[in-house]
């Protein structure tokens, strides 16, 4: 289930600007805590882990629990002060990566 | 009949005993104690000054599946002096870990949103750790109307 992730940055920006990324991966985030109609507990499957690169230096990255809502959101910053590529990678229980990228010209 | 009535006085008194002594909640007081724990891991049992970290969550959440939270830690987040590490635990969860946000000099601004889930009512507690190993902490109430763990 690859799901595409959303993403919303600008596409430009000023030299030292601290810019706004927002980022939506669509994912059930299964709890491990519900159970089905026979009483089973659902088996965890979430996303534990996000991270952001800029040039392939680490910019943000977070440690996901179950206590993240479905379709796990996560809004951050970055301070560019070069053109480049910004890499997202997020990382779902079963091993699975799945990332995105995305260029901003900064001037 | 009045040996029957007497019986069944007794059993009724027992297993009502009984169900008071099981019924005790202490899974509030648990959730409590593993927070801390988390905490208490985190900072290396340093104590976490409450100063700069702010929260940002409705006061009353009607739906605890997903419940905006906005923080945000006051730094100069320069090469040699921002937030490291935030971590965010609820107190009244299953489990008591929420997030862990990884910042750098890169981020420009130690701030980050999500939405969460909440089980109940209960505080969120932040602590955020700097580059000079420094700890600040915050926390707030959430009260929640439906909550959003189980089913």
């Amino acid at each position: 289930m690859a799901e595409k992730p959303r993403l919303k940055l600008p596409k430009q920006a000023k030299k030292g600007d601290v810019i706004e990324i927002k980022t939506l991966m669509p994912h059930i985030m299964e709890s491990g805590q519900r159970k089905d109609k026979d009483g089973k507990i659902i088996p965890r499957k979430i996303i534990n882990k996000f991270t952001a690169e800029f040039n392939g230096k680490p910019v943000f990255s977070a440690n996901l629990e179950p206590a993240i809502a479905a379709n796990p959101y996560l809004q951050f910053s970055a301070k560019v002060e070069e053109s480049g590529t910004f890499k997202f990678s997020w990382t779902d229980d079963d091993g699975t990566v799945i990332t995105a990228e995305e260029k901003i010209t900064v001037a | 009949m009045r040996q029957l009535s007497r019986r069944a006085a007794l059993a009724f008194g027992a297993g009502g005993a009984a169900f008071t002594f099981l019924g005790w909640d202490q899974g509030a007081f648990a959730a409590a104690k593993e927070a801390a724990d988390a905490i208490a891991k985190f900072t290396g049992g340093k104590t976490a000054a409450k100063a700069k970290v702010s929260i940002e969550l409705p006061e009353i959440a009607e739906n605890g599946n997903t419940v905006p939270l906005a923080v945000s830690v006051d730094a100069p987040m320069t090469a040699d002096n921002y937030v490291s590490e935030v971590l965010v635990v609820a107190e009244g969860n299953p489990n008591p870990g929420v997030a862990t946000f990884h910042f750098s000099p890169l981020s420009g601004k130690a701030e980050a949103s999500t939405r969460i889930r909440l089980a109940t009512t209960q505080n969120i507690v932040v602590v955020a750790k700097t580059s000079k190993g420094e700890f600040f902490t915050g926390q707030k109430l959430v009260k929640v109307t439906i909550g959003g763990c189980g089913g």
